[in-house]
């Protein structure tokens, strides 16, 4: 377990604002094995996504951010490598995919153009016949029915549906070892979101690429993560198998945040209370109980 | 491309835009051959026909050393429209740099940039335009230089607004996580988006450009004699009316024909291209 893909250990990050330090994250630690599909789980503002620019480095970047703690990718300390090595790995080793598939591809080009542009990241000096061949193949894979006619149209042209495939099979163009997903599909309907998102988790398993999965949706983390993290305000409160965390939640606020999800049957939208003493309980780790 | 024509042309007024800029480009690409008098763009004296009221061959009369100002007007127009694309030449692209640099880096950059643009705005554009013609000689290159002081930071703000929005849009931030350099974000991703507001202030600005080149010549800061211009034609008549007429009405209507033109047919691009996003 400790040979994991992705290792993050006690990440803080706190912002530097008028009013002085501003915690963020309190002390993260993660993994995300070899081909593995983890979820990190929380409500908004919890700290999913600024975990991921950790790991991008984009936050690093920030002058008003503090970043302290260890992401260890592929066994080696993202902090102590040069900027250059770090950069090198986003878009080849690492990618990403967003919430809002159409507003993450640049109108003013077509499809094609950004596609070779991210398979010349890839692979530099790559011509652009193979580009293109390479790119049909792999709008192919996430069963785009006409890829030529794809690729020759402009992204507000294509469907919210459409524009997340061409996101995902982008994203897997440089078979990247580790995929973050950002809360994908959310800005889809929910029919179209479990099509791309079954999709998606064929693609990976296929592959071997390990995921993160970033989410608020229980439901869809349910469905497609292998182990699950829940976060609260900065502090991870629940970790364990997705069967096992989802039949047995045993911190107060992974028990709340269940009992949130309206049902498809009525009953109204649950009342939650904003914080119950429960919910800063430290962490239960299902793991951790079934090694020793 | 004919889309855009059959819109353009489909509105009365973008036509009416359309149909004036394309005559005063004509008129002063083709002034060689359009101009009765051609020799009379220069230093030309003919007392024996000066100031004439409009009459054949000289349409629209002739001035007080005898020139055909109607040939005047054609070639006034060739230096008009040349002021202003090369001001516009010089201006936007730095503006735009300015703009886009502001807005998308951000922090002490945006401060100093934009800041510095502000102190720019804030000074009357002729005030400013004409303290450096009177610091500096009054010929063309100087008019060019002075006006072009005063028009890029129009460009500045307008790229910057727009930057600012754009750099929210996720490919901006999928382009920064696939590891591109700052210059192609700013002009490989968000420049293409700024094009349409600013070929929209172009085509609006080429028409205050030539305004504001005939308001310093006018005030005798601009082109000068025997060089024919808009701006001090209509001065030098100035002093003979209301008797010689002619000398002030037909240059004021040519700064008139071309600035409502460029008007009418910038604000035809600009619901053009808004609606078309």
């Amino acid at each position: 377990m400790r040979n994991a893909l992705l290792d993050i250990r006690d990440l803080r990050l706190a912002f530097k604002g008028y009013s002085g330090l501003v915690e963020v994250l309190h002390g993260i630690s993660l993994h995300v094995g070899a081909g593995e599909k983890v979820a990190l789980v929380g409500e908004s503002g919890s700290g999913k996504s600024v975990t991921a620019r950790i790991i991008l480095g984009l936050l690093q970047e920030l002058r008003t951010a503090q970043v302290s703690g260890s992401v260890l990718f592929d066994g080696q300390d993202l902090e102590q490598q040069p900027l250059k090595a770090r950069q090198g790995l986003r878009g080849t080793r690492i990618s990403m995919i967003f919430q809002d598939p159409t507003s993450s591809l640049n109108p003013v080009y077509p499809i094609d153009a950004q596609f070779i542009e991210v398979l010349k990241r890839g692979s530099p000096g790559v011509a652009e016949a193979d580009a293109r061949t390479r790119a049909v193949a792999l709008l192919k894979d996430v069963s785009i029915p006409e890829p030529e006619r794809v690729l020759a149209s402009y992204p507000f042209q294509l469907s919210g549906g459409m524009n997340q495939r061409v996101m995902i099979a982008m994203a897997l163009a440089n078979e990247p070892s580790l995929l973050i997903a950002d809360e994908p599909g959310t800005a889809l309907d929910v029919t179209v979101q479990a099509q791309t998102l079954h999709m998606m988790r064929d693609l990976v398993e296929r592959r071997g690429t390990s995921v993160l999965f970033i989410s608020h949706n229980l439901g869809v983390v349910r469905e497609f993560a292998d182990r699950v993290y829940v976060i609260y305000k900065g502090r991870l409160v629940e970790h364990g198998e997705t069967h096992e965390l989802f039949h047995n939640p045993r911190h107060p606020y992974t028990r709340a945040l269940m009992a949130a999800v309206p049902r498809i049957t009525g009953g109204g939208i649950p009342q939650i209370d904003e914080a119950t003493d429960g919910f800063q309980d430290p962490m239960i780790d299902h793991e951790a109980e079934v090694s020793t | 491309m004919r889309r855009t024509l059959y819109i353009l042309l489909s509105n009365p007024l973008s036509a009416i835009g359309l149909f004036l800029v394309g005559t005063v480009v004509f008129a002063a690409v083709f002034a060689d051959f359009i101009a009765p008098f051609p020799s009379h763009r220069g230093a030309v004296v003919d007392f024996s026909n000066f100031n004439q009221p409009p009459h054949w061959p000289n349409i629209f009369g002739t001035d007080l050393v005898g020139r055909d100002v109607f040939s005047r007007i054609l070639y006034a127009y060739r230096i008009s429209l040349m002021l202003g694309v090369v001001v516009l030449a010089i201006a936007v692209p730095i503006g735009v740099t300015v703009g886009l640099a502001a807005g998308y880096l951000g922090g002490w950059a945006e401060f100093v940039l934009m800041r510095l643009t502000d102190v720019f705005l804030s000074i009357p554009p002729l005030v400013l335009a004409m303290s450096v013609m009177g610091l500096l000689e009054p010929t063309l290159t100087n008019g060019m230089l002075a006006v072009t002081t005063m028009w890029w930071p129009w460009y500045a703000r307008l790229v910057y607004n727009v930057t600012r929005s754009e750099a929210q849009e996720g490919y901006v931030l999928a382009a920064e996580i696939i590891g591109a350099s700052r210059l192609h974000i700013m002009f490989r991703e968000i420049l293409p988006n700024c094009v349409p507001s600013i070929v929209t202030k172009m085509t609006l600005d080429l028409g205050f450009v030539i305004l504001i080149v005939s308001s310093l010549s006018f005030l005798g800061l601009g082109v000068q004699a025997p060089t024919p211009d808009l701006g001090s034609m209509v001065a030098e008549g100035g002093n003979y009316l209301p008797d010689s007429w002619w000398l002030t009405v037909f240059p004021s209507l040519a700064i008139l024909i071309a600035v409502f033109g460029f008007n009418l047919l910038g604000d035809a691009l600009r619901q053009l291209l808004g609606s078309d996003q």
